[in-house]
């Protein structure tokens, strides 16, 4: 039966990897190759790039360092942030990325994720779905989409929107709580519950995670198809390694 | 001078990444190629047939290239890799995009996941989209090395149905269980991406250099 991933993210600046680092037997602990190659050896399921660097210049750069990844590391790659045309897509699938994730810009032009699933196919174009909660206490949840790191609200229902992108073709649907970015306190099960429900594509659970048994939350309380993590792995407080099995411990099926 | 592996690139998904894991499997042993052209088609030692996207789509890029009768008679007469839709479209029909007639080598169609399957209380997903476990459901060299049951990536809303049941070298469970991997003679075609399935991908794709059928 079909294995549920953990996909480890990399935040990317001009080509390097930052969030800190701190592999101990990686030479250069920010050359996004070899903590990619090191994910892979750890049994990472895919590996998602987001590409957090802000002049156009060193957007190439990100295509390159795509290239690089591609020609040493057998898994699925995804790329995201700063995807804006069918150009972009093009650039990113050429240089091996195996699917692009849009965010931003199906916000402000959802007809762009309908063209680029019709030009590219489903199977490589991911939606990023920055979600906050908006309901007050006592009423029955909702959430909202909101854009530039969860400052600026669209007043786009967040279940209806991911229905939408479906609809358009996304293939996949990767989920960030903003309201549990960066808390460590583990996923919103809620949200992502809510979302796996309401579309038929698979959805990544992202956002929160602080230890192994949110991984597992978001799998059999969530049932998010996958689970994207960062921080956890980035400083290696888990390897891999140990979240599938700790996974596995616990009853989901992983890829060992 | 080195064999050439051909990779047949008709503009329909990218092939990058199987370039890149053939040439890391090939080494020394032989030249890859990524091509359109007939001709080197033709004198190619090897071919690999990698396809994504819709059927009608891919049909439609074959022809474009000229390629119908090469991708036929590669598959008749060297060592041949169907990947993903180069499996699919070496049958005879399939119910994407209202129905698509394909190469029709193999007899058989291609059908879509029936929507509402379940597994464990979970509603499945389309399209399936991550690792599941291959049953080899005989011996061949390309299997070897492999254990039984290992885990390849896989992304498709579509599945092959062959007629004749011998054809079927590998299945998976997913909901149902459908055939993942066919070989015949010099063929062997498979659902799954060997290029984006790690060590067990490339000691697949190792294999297919290596084979002499």
């Amino acid at each position: 039966m079909l294995a549920k991933r953990v996909i480890p993210c990399l935040d990317v600046d001009a080509g390097r990897v930052v969030k800190g680092v701190k592999f101990v037997d990686i030479r250069d602990a920010g050359d996004p190759v070899e903590v990619a190659r090191r994910y892979n050896e750890e049994g990472a399921d895919e590996i998602t790039f987001l590409d957090i660097t802000a002049s156009s210049d060193d957007r190439e750069t990100m295509v390159h360092v795509v290239e690089q990844v591609a020609g040493e590391v057998f898994i699925p790659l995804t790329v995201g942030g700063g995807i804006r045309s069918v150009d972009d897509v093009r650039r990113m699938l050429n240089g091996g990325a195996d699917k692009v994730a849009i965010n931003t810009a199906a916000v402000f032009n959802p007809e762009f994720v309908k063209q680029a699933t019709e030009r590219f196919g489903s199977q490589c174009i991911v939606v990023a779905i920055d979600a906050k909660q908006v309901s007050n206490p006592g009423e029955p949840l909702k959430w909202e989409i909101f854009t530039h790191g969860g400052r600026k609200p669209t007043g786009l229902d967040a279940l209806q929107w991911a229905r939408r992108m479906a609809a358009y073709g996304a293939g996949e649907i990767l989920l960030t709580s903003m309201d549990r970015d960066g808390t460590k306190i583990g996923f919103d099960l809620a949200l992502t519950r809510a979302v796996c429900e309401a579309v038929d594509i698979p959805v990544i659970a992202s956002g929160g995670v602080g230890n192994l048994q949110h991984l597992v939350d978001g799998v059999l309380e969530g049932c998010a198809d996958a689970v994207l993590a960062a921080s956890i792995f980035h400083f290696a407080e888990y390897s891999i390694g140990e979240a599938k099995r700790y996974m596995a411990a616990c009853g989901v099926e992983v890829r060992l | 001078m080195a064999k050439t592996i051909a990779v047949i690139d008709y503009g329909m998904g990218n092939l990058r990444s199987v370039s890149k894991a053939v040439e890391r499997v090939a080494g020394a042993h032989g030249k890859v190629l990524v091509t359109d052209d007939p001709e080197l088609i033709q004198r190619a030692e090897r071919v690999v047939f990698p396809g994504q996207g819709a059927a009608r789509d891919c049909m439609a890029a074959i022809s474009q290239h000229r390629l119908n009768q090469a991708v036929l008679e590669a598959s008749r007469h060297k060592p041949f890799l169907g990947i993903c839709m180069g499996l699919q479209v070496l049958m005879e029909f399939s119910e994407e995009n209202g129905g698509t007639g394909l190469l029709g080598l193999l007899e058989g169609e291609v059908r879509r996941f029936p929507v509402g399957m379940e597994y464990a209380g979970q509603r499945l997903k389309i399209p399936q989209m991550g690792w599941n476990q291959v049953h080899q459901t005989r011996a061949h060299p390309l299997w070897n090395g492999i254990s039984q049951d290992t885990r390849f990536y896989f992304v498709h809303s579509f599945y092959v149905v062959p007629k004749q049941s011998e054809l079927v070298a590998g299945t998976t469970g997913y909901g149902i269980d459908f055939t993942s991997v066919i070989a015949r003679d010099n063929l062997f075609a498979t659902q799954f991406h060997p290029e984006k399935s790690a060590a067990a991908g490339l000691r697949l794709l190792e294999n297919f250099i290596r084979w002499d059928p």
